[in-house]
């Protein structure tokens, strides 16, 4: 069987979507959209935008800035954030460090990513935001497929995969109890396909880094990592330069590029279809151990 | 594009996941990483087989005990249809996931293993699908490779399965059984040749043809408003619409409304999807809604057309699944969310509990416990505007909110 490329963009994915950010502004006090740069979280605020018009989308966005970003991300957020007159709240895992909450990994395999989780918790806790809504969706990696659309943690962020409330048809509860908040995640049923045909439809921006570019990167591990400032190398490993993409966007310590020509939407989505590798695949956070997400989730990750 | 979603279950080793598995690697769903993990773990498990179950149990406590302990949303697509599969626990002990995930599906895919027929969860499972009134049944008799492809015992099941349907099926039910081997993948995506003497069509034919005539949508028409949108900015200064989804039916713009429960009066006068202003919203689409002059309305009420006005109820009867550790308590009081309003409603009595296997009612109950599924009469505190649940489903079912601990303790639907 091959695979045939479907552009269209099923409807009843948005109308969900809009429906859970309506319930979310209705049922908590104060909800603020978890922003990274990134695709997933580019469609929340687009949903966000048609989902209260003609008013003013009533949340802020929330950055947790690693310091690693690619700089394009933060070019890109800060234009999306002018251009729409959003609120933004960043915050930086720099000053999770400074103030000893947090320590910077070592080694060659050093990122920022699980450090962010510190940072974020803080900024939650700060701000009395009961709901976090994020763009994390099912078809990512296989803990995230048992999440539910409102998803309860506690004072400590954490998951409980085992004591997860029951979610029935469009019926959603945002009830809980002082110290906790809730993990709002409205693209839950998309998959990565069904984000890009969004983006099409809509006619998106996104940041230049999903589309193909000549930068310097290294092989390691069989994979292609960006080469900056924050990634710890070895002798052997000398940088090169190629055209590459990439295919979501993290932190440039743990984000791998793929090869790549495709300079339009519709030739990355082509690629994706094509694609021999998942999209979580290029998250090198994720190859830590067959169960990273999931312990990360626990841990209070998004 | 259509999405299609479908529930399945099955019982321990029926070889569900496998199943999923084969839908997903027969449809080119798998991308290669996740093939060579497949590979690895399978190795590292002692198996000479690339175990396809190991793509859906996530959680570390499902890989360590082989089992599927929650509902995992699974997603492939073919050119003509997004599925979304909804995998659920078969074990008793988790029957309020199966029932969270099928709450959502069109279709009903039940697992029969060839060599045991139909056993005590093959009952829970179509009690289930009926209880949700899921309008497509799809009965996949797995392992027939274990009973050498025999077409007498593929009949003797679909004989047995057909009495359990003369004695609970409901009216509209499609049931379409297929023999299938999952491990090797006969009639899941294709043909292997095993089985000749099965004309009809595979698994993934029989979905991709399913048609969802969207029933839903010839239903009354019901507008539960979740928000009401003020901008109060200069160009939108007296803009007043109300935001929903549409639960059933279809508004038109022009059509002559009603609010509930304040029973005023008014007319739709925009249909709004963002920038597009629309001259009807169908069932499942999120839109604004703005009436000609002011009438009171806001979140939890609902609007509806003034000839189809739902009944009003402060006396509910309806079958629950009851979720909860702690059992449901009657005379306790708990919060009952329909749709998207909320009221104190008050267990008055438990009418009886089913013994879903023998479909027998127990009647001297004062309690139920989790997995219990009975029928309850519940007092609320404001009227609830409902359908009754097999009239109109999107308007018919409800959840119970225990008040101390804010959890969601029963799915009910009304009678």
């Amino acid at each position: 069987m091959t695979n045939q490329i479907n552009w269209e963009f099923p409807q009843a994915l948005e109308d969900e979507a809009i429906y859970i950010l309506r319930e979310t502004v209705a049922q908590f006090e104060k909800p603020v959209l978890l922003f990274s740069g990134g695709k997933d979280s580019i469609t929340l605020v687009r949903l966000a935008q048609k989902a209260f018009y003609p008013g003013k989308i009533p949340f802020s966005l929330l950055h947790v800035d690693t310091g690693h970003n690619f700089p394009e991300t933060i070019q890109f957020r800060d234009w999306l954030v002018n251009t729409l007159g959003l609120d933004i709240i960043i915050r930086n895992v720099q000053d999770s460090i400074n103030q000893g909450k947090a320590q910077e990994e070592t080694g060659k395999y050093a990122s920022r990513n699980a450090l962010q989780t510190v940072t974020l918790l803080d900024a939650i806790e700060e701000g009395k935001f009961d709901a976090c809504i994020g763009g994390a969706r099912r078809d990512e990696e296989k803990a995230r497929a048992k999440e539910r659309i409102f998803s309860v943690r506690d004072e400590f962020g954490q998951w409980n995969a085992k004591m997860q409330r029951p979610e029935l048809f469009d019926i959603l509860n945002g009830k809980i109890n002082i110290g906790e908040n809730v993990r709002v995640f409205p693209i839950s049923n998309w998959t990565e396909l069904d984000v890009w045909n969004y983006i099409v439809r809509e006619k998106l921006e996104i940041p230049s880094i999903y589309f193909s570019h000549e930068r310097e990167i290294i092989e390691r591990d069989g994979l292609y990592w960006p080469y900056s400032s924050f990634l710890n190398t070895t002798a052997d490993e000398v940088p090169f330069r190629q055209k590459v993409r990439f295919r979501t966007v993290g932190d440039m310590t743990c984000t791998a590029a793929v090869l790549s020509e495709a300079d339009k939407l519709e030739d990355i989505i082509a690629e994706i279809m094509e694609a021999k590798i998942s999209e979580r695949g290029a998250r090198i956070d994720d190859k830590r151990s067959e169960a990273a997400m999931e312990k990360r989730k626990q841990a209070g990750y998004f | 594009m259509e999405v299609l979603r479908i529930a399945t279950s099955g019982s321990v080793d029926d070889g569900k996941s496998t199943l999923i598995g084969r839908l997903l690697y027969d449809t080119n769903s798998i991308p290669q990483d996740k093939m060579e993990a497949l590979h690895a773990a399978s190795k590292r498990k002692g198996l000479d087989f690339t175990d396809l179950s190991l793509l859906t149990d996530g959680l570390v406590a499902e890989r360590e005990q082989g089992i599927t302990i929650d509902v995992a949303h699974i997603y492939f697509s073919t050119p003509t249809r997004k599925y979304i599969i909804a995998d659920t626990p078969g074990h008793i002990e988790y029957t309020r996931n199966m029932v969270t995930g099928a709450s959502n599906a069109q279709v009903s895919l039940i697992l029969i293993d060839a060599r045991r027929g139909i056993v005590e969860q093959t009952h829970r499972h179509f009690f289930i699908a009926n209880l949700l009134r899921i309008p497509y049944l799809v009965v996949c008799v797995n392992k027939m490779d274990l009973v050498d492809y025999s077409e007498a015992r593929f009949n003797q099941i679909v004989e047995d399965f057909q009495q359990m349907l003369d004695n609970a099926g409901f009216k509209g039910q499609e049931v379409k059984f297929i023999p299938i081997s999952s491990l090797y993948g006969e009639n899941v995506a294709s043909r292997t040749g095993a089985i000749n003497w099965y004309n009809g069509s595979t698994l993934l034919e029989y979905l991709e043809q399913v048609s969802f005539d969207h029933e839903d949508r010839n239903h009354p028409a019901r507008f539960p408003i979740q928000s009401v949108i003020r901008p109060r900015t200069t160009e939108y200064h007296d803009f007043r619409g109300f935001a929903g989804k549409v639960a059933s039916g279809h508004f038109s713009v022009g059509d002559e409304v009603v609010s509930l429960p304040s029973g005023q009066k008014s007319r739709i006068k925009t249909i709004e999807q963002f920038e597009k202003q629309l001259t009807v919203a169908h069932a499942r689409e999120s839109v604004v809604i703005t009436l000609e002059g002011e009438i009171d309305s806001s979140r939890g009420n609902m609007l509806v057309k003034t000839n189809e006005i739902p009944q009003q109820l402060k006396e509910i009867s309806a079958n629950i699944c009851w979720m909860d550790q702690l059992p449901l308590a009657a005379g306790k009081t708990y919060l009952l969310q329909h749709g998207v309003n909320r009221v104190k409603a008050k267990v008055q009595q438990i009418n009886y509990v089913t013994d879903v296997t023998n479909h027998v009612q127990v009647t001297d109950k004062t309690s139920m416990a989790l997995n219990d599924i009975g029928r309850i009469t519940l007092k609320t505190a404001a009227p609830v505007f409902a359908d009754p649940y097999e009239q109109n489903p999107a308007n018919g079912a409800f959840i119970l909110i225990d008040e101390f601990n804010n959890t969601t303790v029963a799915v009910g639907f009304i009678e």
